[in-house]
């Protein structure tokens, strides 16, 4: 469950995501409030650094996280969904996603989802 | 045939060069051997774990000049 805006939350959720689903893991990532905007497709926006580890991310050369997800994705068959409410409030349509992200899910659908597994969130 | 396939991922963090190395396995046949290097101690650590657990085999790994090299050899 990603809901952060931050970068230092982006990454870490993107490092589980994605190196979870390349080992073996059923990977789902969620994703609403503040996280969302960022998967809009052809968005310039950055998240922002919340602190010095976020600034230092950049500098040094970290991966994007952007591209972790979709890695996780491409790689480890993890499912990205958009929390359908937070779709709803931002007004954005499926196909203004990354591509690699699923169709709207509800909060029902994913609890019920993750409800034998390990939630994460941040 | 098999052959040794290198995979420069040197200047990143974790998990960038496991990724790397992820992306080329898919590409490559088995019983091709991979080299990924790189400058990140995390990585070096963290990919013979993932090669373990994934259960492809791990061929040498050593440390030259600030560099680690990793050969695994893809076996699925």
């Amino acid at each position: 469950m990603v809901t952060s805006g931050n970068r230092e939350q982006l990454q870490m959720a993107a490092m589980v995501a994605s190196v979870g689903a390349v080992s073996g893991s059923d990977v789902t990532v969620f994703l609403s409030m503040n996280a969302l905007k960022f998967f809009v497709k052809d968005s310039s926006e950055k998240a922002p650094a919340e602190g010095e580890m976020g600034a230092l991310l950049e500098d040094k050369n970290a991966p994007d996280f952007m591209e972790l997800f979709g890695q996780a994705v491409e790689y480890g068959d993890a499912k990205i969904f958009p929390c359908s409410m937070a779709v709803d409030i931002l007004g954005v349509k499926q196909d203004e996603l990354k591509s690699f992200v699923s169709e709207p899910l509800g909060l029902t659908a994913f609890l019920s989802d993750a409800s034998e597994g390990q939630v994460w969130h941040f | 045939m098999s052959e040794r396939k290198l995979v420069d991922a040197k200047n990143t963090f974790c998990p960038g060069p496991l990724m790397e190395l992820i992306g080329q396995m898919k590409m490559a046949e088995i019983g091709d051997e991979l080299e990924i290097l790189s400058t990140d101690q995390g990585s070096a650590n963290d990919i013979p774990e993932w090669i373990n657990k994934v259960g492809h085999e791990m061929v040498e790994s050593f440390e030259k000049e600030g560099v680690w090299h990793i050969v695994v050899k893809k076996t699925k």
